[in-house]
């Protein structure tokens, strides 16, 4: 059973490899049950997103 | 009567000079270094103006002058991309470490008070120039090393393998490191824009 320390090393990783299939049945067993590290998985890519906008139209301020 | 070559090029000028300021800031965030940053800007405006690269008029302008600008940031860090400090980058890891340990309980599970928190509809925040000022305020408030990786990963879309070879460090090293980087920022985003964490799980 995962932690969630280990859980937020792995939906970082997530962001930057596929993960193997272990990991990724150890992550959904975990987040069945942990909202903390469901929220944490959110704002990874909420995060890339953020990010993928900040690069492409560098945060459009004109935009509504 | 067709418009000169001359025109054309003072029009565009014009234009592109209404992209300064967001380049600048831009150049800044990825490079930490104000000199550096307004020499990639200068430059990449200079190669807009004489390149012969044409772009899909007004709506692209400003994603064509930025991939010009992202290409003169990525050849700016490749230029010291030799001189990343691993030291430093080992201390910020530690003193990084020491507040993470204290987020969880021995089992590794959150402490109560640490639990990440719902961020409801964070698109939202996208769309307000306030969320922006905050997110510009929390990349720039994480450690230099940390900071430089990250943005390599996330903003000039480098593979963590490039990563490692470009800054001769290990992957595990790159994957930690950038675990690092986004629990600051969202830990940052957390205490600064969207409220704290979940009480319970």
């Amino acid at each position: 059973m995962l932690s969630c320390k280990e859980t937020t090393h792995l939906l970082s990783a997530a962001q930057d490899r596929p993960l193997a299939f272990k990991e990724r049945f150890a992550l959904k067993m975990h987040l069945l049950m942990c909202k903390g590290c469901t929220n944490y998985r959110t704002q990874m890519d909420f995060l890339r997103q953020a990010c993928d906008r900040l690069k492409v139209t560098n945060t459009d301020k004109e935009q509504p | 009567m067709t418009t000169s070559a001359a025109e054309f090029a003072a029009d565009l000028a014009d234009e592109l000079a209404n992209f300064r300021p967001d380049m600048l800031r831009f150049a800044r965030l990825q490079l930490r270094d104000d000199p550096l940053a307004e020499d990639v800007v200068q430059e990449a405006l200079i190669g807009a103006l004489t390149g012969r690269q044409a772009f899909a008029g007004r709506a692209a302008l400003k994603t064509w002058i930025f991939s010009i600008l992202k290409n003169k940031i990525i050849d700016a860090l490749r230029g010291r991309s030799r001189s990343i400090n691993i030291s430093a980058l080992t201390d910020e890891a530690e003193e990084f470490d020491q507040t993470f340990d204290q987020l969880f309980k021995a089992n590794g599970h959150w402490m109560p008070g640490a639990r990440p928190g719902n961020w409801g509809d964070p698109e939202e925040a996208l769309r307000q120039s306030q969320f922006w000022t905050i997110f510009d305020a929390c990349l720039n408030h994480l450690a230099t090393n940390t900071a430089r990786i990250f943005m390599m990963r996330e903003i000039l879309d480098f593979e963590v393998e490039e990563i490692c070879a470009e800054l001769k460090i290990s992957t595990s090293n790159c994957y930690v490191t950038l675990h690092r980087a986004r629990h600051n920022l969202r830990g940052c985003l957390e205490r600064t824009w969207f409220g704290p964490g979940e009480t319970s799980c």
